[in-house]
């Protein structure tokens, strides 16, 4: 086995599986790119032809709107074919193995699977099955991994902020224990060299060797947020007010909600962001989402933009071909 | 049939036997060591010039898969493995399906053990029905039919009342209790130890806590019932601590680990190698540590297989929803051998806790080259390196993260009651 799955011989990406262990600069590429990219967002014709002929299939075992569509409008920008397969309807409900399902669609002829599935590992399993030809983009696994949102989300704090991320004081606010976004932006943001990232949660949100990921793990909301650049808010799922973690949602919002007296406390003009989708009045307040400081729905459209990105790259098509086509 | 083996190291712990010479069989019994006893006319005869002949080695646990699972391996085919892997006594675990909760499936395993004849199986009775862990077993009868010690398998006991009642009647019984800890709560969505790799790769954990708690509260309840008590397959330090200190205070109690934690942490699981997902799980290096000095201090007595050959695709998914466990009879003596190169144990102690201490904790006759014994003898060459690949496996579960290591100590020959089982001179 390869020590990096998702690199080839010549150490491009050939798979996006996690951010982790990936240098600076494959990020920094990443980031570029996506920059390029993202004028293509803003002229009347919004397709470039870097990936014709190459057909994409969209596997979500598990159900996103936001996700899905945004790496479908991505693929199809790029000029790809799009398969959407709608797995709880599919052969693996009746019995076929996920490895099966997997060979049929490389039978096919498809060049990249982008791989939604509730259970960690998820994606590295398919890289390592896969035909060498296809290329796996992970669009999330259970609770490892969402490197495309972690990365989006530096795309985003880039714009705000500028490249110099050791400047930055960043904050990780809510559910990190179950949150494959929070890993991937924890990844992102120290390989980018941040200055300083603060989990903030209480402690049975927070994993058990969390420091051991580059953190500096607050328990109070305030002293974290203070003079912090970027907060990330993450979203609580409603499922985890039962197990035994946190005793309700209004106590949970109490201590950790996100509203503009919390915000005060963080530099005047720190930029609040949310992966989404967000839930009002549980971890964050209304007139902080939609207030001047969330750039919440700049990361939704900035996500095209970073898709695209991965995908050429993963395909052969990185930052020289680009450069040709435009 | 009259058999000797010839100019072999004989190596016999038990009875702090360790010089070249002659070992003659007959009637699957052993007859002498050095000079052949009276009216014995050779009718085989076993070059051994360069190898030890060991005790037959015992094993404290493996899943052979019948009934119940026969697509992963069946009494056959794994007491074949065994063979190879030169253990002649192993008790096989008691979740098969259906359990072993009956005097039919008891005879059903046995049968088929001595049909196919190579290694003597000794079923574990299921400490509960179904071990559900609601109602205490008909240990008696499971007993007489052969079972050697109750155990409730990989089953955690939550109902405190049911194990301390359970242990009671097994105390009256005198029958051994075989006890796997983890707490059914904290333990019942992990598949990998709670520590930096859980929280890397985003993968539920299995905090070592829950095997300390599950330990300290079995200690107090074998305290007070006085039963003969057995923890089988200790995977952290903190737990083996609790288990010297009763041993301390003169509780009647004893531990095994499994071979592979001793050698491998939670860092081998890297990128969700499935091959790495047992359980207990692997857990910290700190953990491992503290196995193999409580190993070498004599705390854990025993180590064993806890073989779990599986089919290829209980392995084929995404690391959370593979099958937990590890095809290990083929691995367990290079890796016992090993931990005399690491400085562990001494060899004669390396080679007692896989023969006669295992033996002595069930209060078997095995595990030893005794004068009257069942000749159960293990020939090995000492020198000779293997890789360790599926090709080389004869267990039907291919599933080891060992593949690929370069092992030292291959069994040539496998003796059970004095007949040829295995094999492999070259």
């Amino acid at each position: 086995m390869p020590a990096n799955l998702q690199l080839d011989a010549n150490g491009n990406l050939r798979h996006f599986l996690t951010v982790e262990g990936l240098k600076r600069q494959t990020l920094t590429d990443i980031l570029d790119l996506a920059e390029s990219f993202a004028t293509v967002d803003a002229q009347s014709v919004k397709k470039v032809p870097l990936l014709r002929g190459k057909t994409i299939a969209n596997l979500f075992f598990e159900s996103s709107t936001r996700t899905r569509t945004t790496f479908e409008l991505a693929a199809k920008r790029l000029s790809a074919d799009v398969l959407n397969i709608n797995i709880q309807t599919s052969a693996t409900s009746k019995g076929e193995s996920l490895l099966d399902m997997l060979h049929n669609l490389e039978a096919m002829h498809c060049d990249m699977f982008v791989v939604r599935h509730a259970d960690s590992g998820a994606a590295h399993f398919i890289a390592r099955h896969v035909a060498p030809h296809v290329s796996v983009v992970n669009a999330g696994d259970g609770r490892h991994a969402h490197p495309t949102q972690g990365m989006l989300d530096m795309f985003t704090i880039r714009r705000h902020k500028g490249p110099d991320f050791g400047a930055l004081r960043v904050a990780i606010v809510g559910d990190i224990m179950h949150s494959r976004v929070a890993r991937s932006q924890i990844h992102a943001l120290n390989i980018l060299g941040v200055g300083e990232l603060r989990a903030i949660a209480p402690k049975t949100l927070v994993p058990p060797e969390a420091s051991a990921l580059g953190v500096h793990v607050f328990h109070d909301m305030a002293r974290g947020l203070k003079d912090v650049d970027v907060v990330i808010m993450l979203r609580l799922q409603r499922e985890r007010m039962q197990g035994a973690l946190i005793p309700s949602g209004s106590e949970f919002y109490q201590l950790y909600g996100l509203d503009t007296d919390m915000l005060a406390h963080a530099k005047p003009d720190a930029i609040v962001m949310h992966p989404g989708p967000i839930n009002r009045g549980i971890e964050i307040d209304s007139a902080v989402a939609d207030g001047e400081q969330s750039v919440i729905l700049e990361q939704v459209s900035n996500g095209i933009a970073v898709r695209m990105a991965v995908m050429s790259m993963c395909l052969g098509r990185g930052p020289e071909a680009a450069g040709e086509g435009s | 049939m009259h058999t000797v083996i010839r100019n072999g190291r004989l190596i016999d712990p038990a009875n702090r036997r360790d010089e070249t010479a002659d070992i003659y069989i007959a009637a699957g019994r052993i007859a002498a060591i050095g000079a052949a006893p009276a009216g014995f006319s050779v009718q085989k005869e076993i070059e051994a010039r360069g190898r030890w002949v060991l005790p037959g080695l015992v094993d404290l646990r493996a899943h052979l898969r019948e009934p119940g699972q026969k697509h992963k391996g069946s009494i056959a085919s794994e007491t074949r493995a065994a063979a190879a892997g030169g253990i002649t006594t192993l008790c096989c675990a008691p979740d098969t399906s259906p359990v072993i909760d009956t005097v039919a499936v008891v005879e059903l395993i046995r049968r088929r053990a001595s049909d196919a004849g190579m290694a003597h199986v000794l079923p574990l009775a299921a400490l509960t029905p179904g071990l559900a862990g609601e109602q205490i077993s008909e240990m008696h009868a499971l007993q007489q039919a052969g079972c050697v010690a109750v155990s409730n398998g990989k089953t955690p006991m939550a109902n405190t009342l049911v194990l301390r009642r359970a242990m009671e009647y097994a105390a009256g019984l005198d029958i051994p209790v075989l006890l796997y800890a983890e707490d059914p709560w904290l333990g019942a969505s992990g598949c990998v130890h709670e520590g930096v790799v859980s929280t890397r790769l985003g993968l539920p954990g299995i905090p070592a806590c829950a095997e300390v708690i599950a330990v300290g509260r079995d200690l107090l309840l074998i305290e007070q019932t006085g039963v003969r008590a057995h923890f089988s397959q200790l995977s952290s330090a903190r737990a083996v601590e609790l288990v010297a200190a009763a041993q301390q205070r003169g509780v009647p109690v004893t531990a095994d680990v499994s071979a592979h934690q001793l050698y491998l942490t939670e860092m081998d699981v890297g990128q969700f190698n499935s091959l790495c997902h047992v359980r207990p799980p692997l857990r910290s290096q700190r953990d491992r540590d503290g196995l193999r000095a409580a190993l070498s201090e004599g705390v854990i007595s025993a180590v064993c297989s806890d073989h779990q050959p599986h089919d290829t695709d209980a392995k084929l998914a995404p690391f959370p929803a593979t099958e937990p466990g590890i095809s290990a009879l083929e691995t367990l003596l290079p890796l016992a051998l090993r931990l005399v190169e690491e400085n562990v144990l001494p060899l004669h102690e390396a080679i007692g806790r896989v023969t006669w201490q295992p033996a002595n904790i069930l209060g078997l006759s095995a595990g030893t080259l005794s004068l009257g014994t069942r000749a159960d003898i293990c020939i090995v060459d000492p020198e000779r390196y293997w890789t360790v690949s599926a090709k080389n496996l004869v267990s039907r579960g291919k599933n080891t993260p060992f593949t690929g290591w370069e092992l030292k100590g291959k069994v040539t020959h496998t003796l059970l009651d004095g007949k040829l089982v295995y094999e492999n001179a070259h």
